[in-house]
């Protein structure tokens, strides 16, 4: 039973009272105008108001805060009973749609997740009762979930072949169909591309808010060579690869004395320079029409399509099977894996070689690395260079997956996302990374019913994430070599 | 014998303000030689033009390399003097790579050794040359200073976790891990306690004695500098007031002003 309930002291009301209202009142603040007031353009009046909405909202997040506020201050009683029959009454409601003018909410989305959020509270006020309320301070929390990194760490010498495993064989489970392939295979895009910018922002320390350039320069220079040469994708992969390469190293050539913040600013207008590039120079690059007609990867020579452009064997027909769309989707999907593992074989490899500790080196301290005659422009145009060709290789996987290129799919919201990966993956973590990237990408293309409340939960998670982590999920550093004396650290 | 470091005519100007001003000053080979001198006196400023990280306004900085050669210091980039020159140097305030393990500093230390063994990256990423054996040499360079400073034990673990006297340790051993021919150690002393000030001591005539390495260091501590250092150099206002081994400094009526006789000397900051 619950441990020092008599030295508990009175409720402080007035306290929680205040920090209940404080709360509410920026909650109406924040959703007076967002969620208050929208705009119409179908027939009726412009404006709609929404007020009971914002009203709901307050009162939610009201009750809320002072319910959390009794949690702390031990009275776990009423708060259990409340948000039971809180969460029990919206459930219901919800269930047997009883009558939707009770509902706080047109969404029944919306109100699924409030009364989630009340059973998480009640199920909290449950273990209360049961245990004494354990006051975690940050640093604890720190530094258990650091442990917890370290032993993931530890695990991922077999955790890394299961999820490789499962990467496998995915297209060949039952469950398995051409929406979840499609998913997986955007996810297997987006790893690499956190395993190639992990190489600039993670190990090297270089903020790089641009990285989508890399990505554009590479489905450009993809697509460009196939249509104009008419060449095939595993001629012009590595040529995208190093014209991302010297991309890097033109844009590594002005910020190399920059740093931090400043960094990150030109690396943001490096990014939209080149989409603005790719929209204007319509001789070249056809501006905003894109270029279409992207000729698909083949299998050693083998197209994937039911009949042969020349005439000549298929896949299909080469190995003798029936023509099946699917057949693509598969090889797509392998091929995205295939770079993500090239990318991640590469990375841990180049981190237990010179330029690999010298990156990491120079991230930690520059002038410690020029006393020690670390040549740092050397070593930070590498690292923009290679992070930069991971970013060419994913472009024209992009570029070939898709058949057509247009500046749209280039803007800063994608550096933003496979910043986000690598951040909230953990600086430097590779499998980090990917449960970023599954996190990031398949969880919202999965749950593609939110629709409008998509980016609502992407926030929220991203908000979360920082809350709790904020050093990224998994955030543990192992040294790249050991001199294995005495006990491990 | 020729110095291994000449040092003529030095002046460092930041604007109007005159940092050092027309210093000159030998380090004989293999021997200690102390710069001292009260706060804002100019010493770290000396130490910045000599590894690269200010460009002097005027002087010669000449450094005799016995198998490299001669070089002029102040006409080479930051990062060569301690790659071609072989000027090591440590930081007042420790600057560790700390979220790096204590042997991975070790091994950035002798990263341009190891570039060259691993082909530039390129020959080593498939797995040819010698860079295998290579690494194994440098980590048994690493493990040498490391039982030197009794270092071994918490070889991985991560630098910034290392108490402050070790950190200090790590860094002196560090800068020997470039091969230095003069090591530049800005107050190597400070912080530490008498027995690890001792200890100290006791590291850096190993250094110079057994290395055959020329030492110039920076120091408060006037137990560190009256043991060890062969030679004194004093500076006060960015200048030269005495030079000499420590006995005569000590007795210098230029010098005991200096530090004792005006007032205003612990409110000076000239040091950028």
């Amino acid at each position: 039973m619950r441990a020092g309930a008599a030295a508990r002291p009175p409720f402080d009301w007035p306290r929680a009272l205040k920090d209940a209202g404080l709360v509410a009142g920026i909650v109406v603040l924040l959703t007076l105008a967002l969620v208050g007031f929208r705009i119409q353009d179908t027939a009726g009046p412009p404006l709609v108001y929404r007020f009971d909405d914002v009203l709901a909202v307050t009162l939610i997040a009201f009750l809320g805060r002072l319910a959390i506020g009794a949690l702390r201050a031990q009275r776990v009683v009423p708060v259990l009973a409340g948000a039971l029959v809180f969460a029990a009454a919206l459930t219901a409601i919800l269930a047997f749609g009883i009558d939707d003018q009770w509902l706080p909410f047109k969404s029944p989305v919306l109100g699924g997740t409030i009364a989630l959020a009340a059973w998480i509270l009640s199920a909290r006020a449950a273990w209360l009762v049961w245990h004494a309320a354990s006051e975690t301070s940050v640093e604890v929390r720190e530094a258990r979930m650091d442990r917890l990194g370290a032993q993931v760490q530890k695990l991922a010498w077999w955790v890394g072949p299961v999820i490789l495993g499962l990467a496998v064989v995915l297209p060949f489970l039952p469950w398995t169909d051409r929406r979840l392939l499609d998913i997986a295979t955007l996810v297997a895009t987006y790893i690499m591309l956190g395993w190639g910018l992990n190489i600039v922002v993670g190990l090297a320390g270089l903020l790089d808010l641009g990285y989508v350039a890399f990505y554009a320069v590479g489905a450009y220079s993809y697509a460009l060579l196939a249509l104009h040469f008419d060449l095939g994708f595993w001629v012009c992969l590595p040529f995208a690869g190093i014209m991302a390469a010297f991309a890097g190293i033109l844009l590594g050539f002005p910020v190399l004395r920059l740093r931090g913040d400043y960094l990150a600013i030109v690396t943001l207008g490096f990014g939209e320079i080149v989409r603005i590039i790719l929209l204007n120079w319509y001789q070249f690059t056809k501006g905003p029409d894109g270029l279409s007609g992207i000729p698909r990867p083949t299998f050693f020579g083998l197209p994937m399509t039911r009949e042969a452009p020349d005439g000549g064997a298929t896949f299909h027909s080469f190995f003798g099977l029936e023509y099946a769309p699917i057949d693509r989707v598969i090889f797509l999907y392998y091929l995205a894996l295939a770079l993500a593992l090239v990318t991640n074989l590469f990375t841990l490899r180049i981190r237990k070689l010179p330029v690999g500790r010298a990156w990491e080196a120079l991230r930690e301290d520059e002038i410690a690395c020029r006393s020690l005659g670390v040549h740092p422009r050397n070593t930070k145009l590498t690292a923009f260079a290679i992070g930069a060709m991971f970013g060419g290789f994913g472009g024209s996987f992009f570029a070939t997956r898709q058949g057509f290129v247009s500046p749209e799919s280039f803007t800063f919201l994608e550096s933003a996302i496979i910043l986000a990966i690598v951040v909230l993956g953990g600086m430097g973590s590779q499998i980090g990374i990917v449960l970023a990237a599954i996190l990031l990408i398949g969880l919202p293309e999965v749950f593609r019913e939110l629709n409008q409340y998509r980016m609502l939960a992407f926030g929220l998670a991203m908000v979360a994430i920082m809350t709790w982590r904020p050093r990224g999920l998994l955030a543990h550093r192992e040294p790249t070599v050991r001199l294995g004396h005495g006990p491990p650290p | 014998m020729n110095p291994l470091l000449s040092i003529e005519h030095l002046t460092m100007r930041f604007g109007g303000l005159v940092a050092v001003d027309d210093v000159s000053f030998d380090a004989p080979p293999q021997e200690i030689t102390a710069v001292i001198g009260p706060n804002g006196a100019g010493k770290t400023t000396v130490f910045n033009c000599l590894t690269g990280f200010y460009t002097p306004t005027s002087g010669c900085m000449r450094l005799r390399h016995p198998a490299h050669g001669e070089f002029l210091l102040e006409r080479m980039e930051g990062h060569a003097i301690p790659a071609r020159a072989g000027v090591a140097r440590t930081f007042q305030n420790i600057r560790l790579f700390p979220a790096m393990s204590v042997l991975e500093n070790l091994l950035v230390a002798q990263h341009n050794a190891l570039m060259r063994a691993s082909g530039y990256t390129i020959g080593a990423l498939f797995g040819f040359g010698g860079y295998a054996a290579a690494e194994r040499r440098a980590i048994e360079r690493a493990r040498y200073w490391l039982e030197r400073v009794r270092l071994v034990e918490r070889a991985d673990a991560d630098a910034g976790n290392l108490p402050y006297g070790a950190q200090r340790r790590l860094e002196i051993v560090r800068a020997m891990c470039t091969e230095p021919v003069l090591l530049c150690l800005d107050e190597p002393a400070a912080g530490l306690n008498p027995r690890e000030s001792a200890e100290l001591n006791e590291l850096l005539t190993y250094i110079r004695d057994e290395h055959r390495v020329t030492l110039l260091l920076i120091e408060h501590d006037m137990s560190v500098v009256m043991e060890i250092s062969d030679h004194v150099v004093v500076l006060d206002y960015g200048r030269k007031i005495s030079e000499g081994t420590p006995e005569k400094v000590r007795n210098d009526p230029k010098v005991i002003a200096a530090y004792l006789g005006e007032e205003e000397t612990e409110e000076r900051e000239g040091r950028p």
